[in-house]
C-alpha cells in the first residue's frame, strides 16, 4: 500500500477526531473561562479551589478507587476462571450480555431489588436477619457501579491472560515454582497491561458517574458529575461546568501519563 | 460487504417508502400544513377525547408530543427544527423563554374565554397582562406524609419535618429551589429571598434536616413514596395526586408558613405556523366544561373559575388542592432570580447534600 492510499484512508478517522474529540474539548475549554453573563473570567477555576468542590472532588476520587478496587477484586479471578472454562466464548458472551441493557434500566432495577420492601430485604426477612437500609447506602452504591463496571475490567484482563503462552506456566511449575508463586511472579506481571487497560477504563468514568449517584445514593454521594449535570442541565452556568469538565480531562490525562510511564520501565 | 450495501438499500427505501405514504395518507385526508396543529405538553397531561373533539369541531388534526422537562422542552423550541403551536411551560420557564424571544404574543381578541379565569391567577409577575401566556393548571410544594407511619405529625408546619422520630424517613425531590425554598419558608422568609444573611442561615437549618433525610431523588420519588419506601416525601401537589392514587393511605399537606405556586401555562412558541388554530385551541381548552373535565381527568388544580362549578363536589371542595385563601394568601410564585442568584442558590444546595450525616 503506498503512502498515499494509507493517508486517504485516514481521512474519516481525522475527521471523526476533530469533530467530535478536539472541537469539543476546545469549545469545553473556552467555556469555562465565561462566567453566567457572559463575560471573560478566570474565577470558575477560583471557584473550583473552594472547599465545596474540593471536598467534592476527594469524594469522588475516593468512590472512583472504591471502584476500581472492588472491580478488580471481582474482574481479575473472573477472567483468570474464564480463561480456563471449557466454552470461553460462550461464558463470556453470558458475562458481556447485561451491558446490552440500557444502564438506566440496569440502574433503575436496583431501586426495586434493594428496597424496603425489595428482592434482598425478603430475603434477609426470611432468613430472620430482619429488614436494613439497602438502597441509599455507601454499599449501595459501589456495589451497583461495580455491575456496571465489571465487562470494561474483565474484558483486558481476559485478553491479556488469553495472549500469555501457557508454556510460561509450565515452564514455571517445572522449574519448582508453587502455584502463588507462578502467579504472582509471571502470571500477573505479565497481565499487568491489562489490569491497567480494565483499571484505566474503569476508574475514569467512574470519576464522574452522576446517574447512579441521585438513583441509588439519593444524592448522599456527591461526585464532580453531579455537579457537571447541574450546572449544564439546571443552573446553565455552563463555564463553571465546563471548568470542573477542564479539571476531569486534565486528571485523566495525569492518570495515562502516569500508568503509560509504568508500563515502559516496568513489565516490558 | 455486498450484503451490507444491499441491508441499508432496503432500509432507505423502506424509509422513504413509509414517509411517502403517510404524506399521500394525510393529504387524501385533506391534512396539511394549514389545517394541522401539533401541541406541546407534558406526558399524560391532557384528557385524549377533548383533541378528539376539538378536532371533530373544527376540523383541524391535531398531533400531539410530548416532553418530560422544561429545559428539554425549551431546547427543541430553540432549535426550531419541529413546528410546534401550542406549548405548555412552566412559569419560570415563561420568564427565560420571553427573554429569549421565544415566544409569539397572544391576540385576546380570539380568546374570549379568557374571562372564566379567576383573577387571582392573572397578570402575574412572571407575565404581565399574560401577554404571551394564560394558565393552564396550578398546583403547591407540600408534603405527602402516611398517617401510619408518622404518629402525630400533622406536618402542618414545616418544623414537623425536624421531629427526631422520623430519623431517615424523608424523601426530598431533587431540586435546589424547592428545597432552598423550603428551608427559608421554614424560617419565616420568603421564598425569593436574595438576602445573603437568611440564605446561610437556611442552610445552617437545612443542615440540621440531615440525620431525617433518606434520600434526594429525581422523578423516582413517586414510586418511592407510593411503595412506603419513606413516609414522607416534599413533593409537587401534582405528583401528589399521582402518589395518592397509588396509595391511598397518603395523604398531602401545606404547611402553614406557606410554600410555592406554580403554573403551567398555555404558550404559543416562535416555531408555531398555525397561529389561527393555535388561538382556537387556547380558548377551547378554556371553555369552563372543557376545563373542568380536563382538571378531573389530569387531577391537578384548574385556574378557570367557571370551571369550578362543573366539578365534582369532592375534588372542587378538596382543600388539599384547592387550598382555603388562608393558605393560599401565603403562596408565592418563583420570582426569576437572575443566573447568578439562581446559581448561588444551587451552590447552597450542593454544599447541602455534600453535608454527612
Amino acid at each position: 500500500m503506498t503512502n498515499r492510499a494509507r493517508n486517504v484512508y485516514l481521512v474519516p478517522y481525522l475527521l471523526w477526531m476533530a469533530l467530535f474529540i478536539v472541537i469539543p474539548i476546545a469549545l469545553i475549554v473556552y467555556d469555562s473561562f465565561f462566567d453566567v453573563e457572559g463575560q471573560f473570567t478566570l474565577g470558575n477555576y477560583g471557584k473550583f479551589l473552594t472547599p465545596i468542590y474540593l471536598r467534592m472532588t476527594a469524594s469522588s476520587i475516593w468512590y472512583a478507587l472504591l471502584i476500581t478496587v472492588f472491580s478488580l477484586l471481582v474482574a481479575y479471578p473472573a477472567a483468570y476462571a474464564l480463561t480456563r472454562m471449557k466454552h470461553k466464548q460462550l461464558w463470556l458472551l453470558l458475562l458481556i450480555l447485561p451491558s446490552w441493557v440500557n444502564l438506566l434500566l440496569k440502574v433503575y432495577a436496583f431501586l426495586g431489588i434493594f428496597g424496603t420492601y425489595g428482592f434482598v430485604n425478603g430475603v434477609l426477612e426470611t432468613l430472620g436477619i430482619g429488614r436494613h437500609q439497602i438502597l441509599f447506602t455507601d454499599f449501595s452504591f459501589v456495589f451497583v457501579s461495580v455491575y456496571i463496571f465489571i465487562p470494561f475490567m474483565i474484558l483486558p484482563i481476559y485478553n491479556a491472560l488469553e495472549d500469555l503462552s501457557p508454556s510460561l506456566v509450565f515452564a514455571a511449575r517445572d522449574l519448582g515454582a508453587s502455584a502463588w508463586t507462578t502467579f504472582r511472579r509471571v502470571v500477573f506481571p505479565l497481565t499487568l497491561d491489562g489490569v491497567k487497560a480494565g483499571c484505566q477504563a474503569v476508574f475514569i468514568p467512574a470519576l464522574s458517574l452522576f446517574m447512579i449517584t441521585r438513583l441509588v445514593a439519593g444524592n448522599r454521594v456527591i461526585t464532580l458529575g453531579t455537579a457537571i449535570e447541574q450546572h449544564f442541565l439546571v443552573t446553565q452556568d455552563w463555564g463553571m461546568g465546563a471548568a470542573i469538565a477542564v479539571f476531569l480531562i486534565l486528571a485523566m490525562v495525569v492518570i495515562m501519563i502516569v500508568t503509560g510511564k509504568r508500563q515502559k520501565g516496568g513489565a516490558r | 460487504m455486498k450484503e451490507l450495501v444491499r441491508l441499508f438499500l432496503a432500509v432507505l427505501v423502506v424509509a422513504f417508502g413509509l414517509m411517502y405514504a403517510v404524506s399521500a395518507l394525510n393529504k387524501s385526508q385533506g391534512y396539511s400544513g394549514a389545517n394541522t396543529l401539533t401541541v406541546y405538553n407534558w406526558g399524560d397531561y391532557i384528557d385524549p377525547a377533548l383533541i378528539s373533539e376539538f378536532e371533530k369541531e373544527t376540523g383541524i388534526k391535531v398531533i400531539y408530543q410530548t416532553f418530560d422537562s422544561n429545559e428539554a422542552m425549551m431546547t427543541k423550541i430553540a432549535q426550531g427544527g419541529t413546528t410546534f403551536d401550542v406549548s405548555i411551560p412552566s412559569e419560570y420557564a415563561i420568564s427565560k423563554m420571553k427573554a429569549d424571544n421565544l415566544l409569539l404574543p397572544l391576540d385576546h381578541a380570539k380568546l374570549p374565554n379568557l374571562k372564566y379565569i379567576d383573577p387571582r391567577y392573572l397578570d402575574l409577575d412572571f407575565d404581565p397582562g399574560n401577554a404571551y401566556s394564560i394558565p393552564y393548571f396550578w398546583g403547591t410544594v407540600g408534603i405527602v406524609y402516611n398517617p401510619e407511619l408518622v404518629g402525630d405529625l400533622k406536618f402542618d408546619s414545616w418544623q414537623d419535618l425536624w421531629d427526631p422520630s422520623l430519623k431517615n424517613n424523608i424523601l426530598l425531590v431533587d431540586s435546589a429551589r424547592e428545597v432552598i425554598g423550603m428551608g427559608l419558608n421554614s424560617l419565616g422568609y420568603s421564598l425569593n429571598d436574595r438576602n445573603e444573611d437568611h440564605l446561610q442561615e437556611a442552610l445552617r437549618k437545612l443542615k440540621t434536616l440531615t440525620p431525617n433525610v433518606k434520600a434526594l431523588v429525581g422523578d423516582e420519588i413517586k414510586m418511592l413514596l407510593a411503595n412506603e419506601e419513606a413516609a414522607v416525601g416534599l413533593v409537587w401537589s401534582g405528583d401528589a395526586s399521582e402518589i395518592m392514587d397509588e396509595n391511598d393511605k397518603l395523604d398531602y399537606v401545606i404547611p402553614k408558613e406557606g410554600s410555592n405556586l406554580w403554573f403551567d401555562n398555555m404558550v404559543i412558541p416562535k416555531t408555531a405556523r398555525n397561529i389561527e388554530g393555535a388561538h382556537r385551541f387556547i380558548n377551547f381548552m378554556l371553555d369552563p366544561k372543557h376545563a373542568a373535565r380536563n382538571a378531573e381527568y389530569v387531577g391537578y388544580a384548574t385556574p378557570n373559575a367557571e370551571a369550578m362549578k362543573y366539578l365534582p363536589e369532592e375534588i372542587a371542595s378538596d382543600e388539599r388542592f384547592y387550598p382555603k385563601p388562608e393558605i393560599t394568601d401565603k403562596l408565592e410564585v418563583y420570582a426569576n432570580l437572575g443566573k447568578k442568584m439562581l446559581s448561588h442558590y444551587n451552590e447552597l444546595f450542593l454544599e447541602f447534600k455534600m453535608h454527612k450525616k
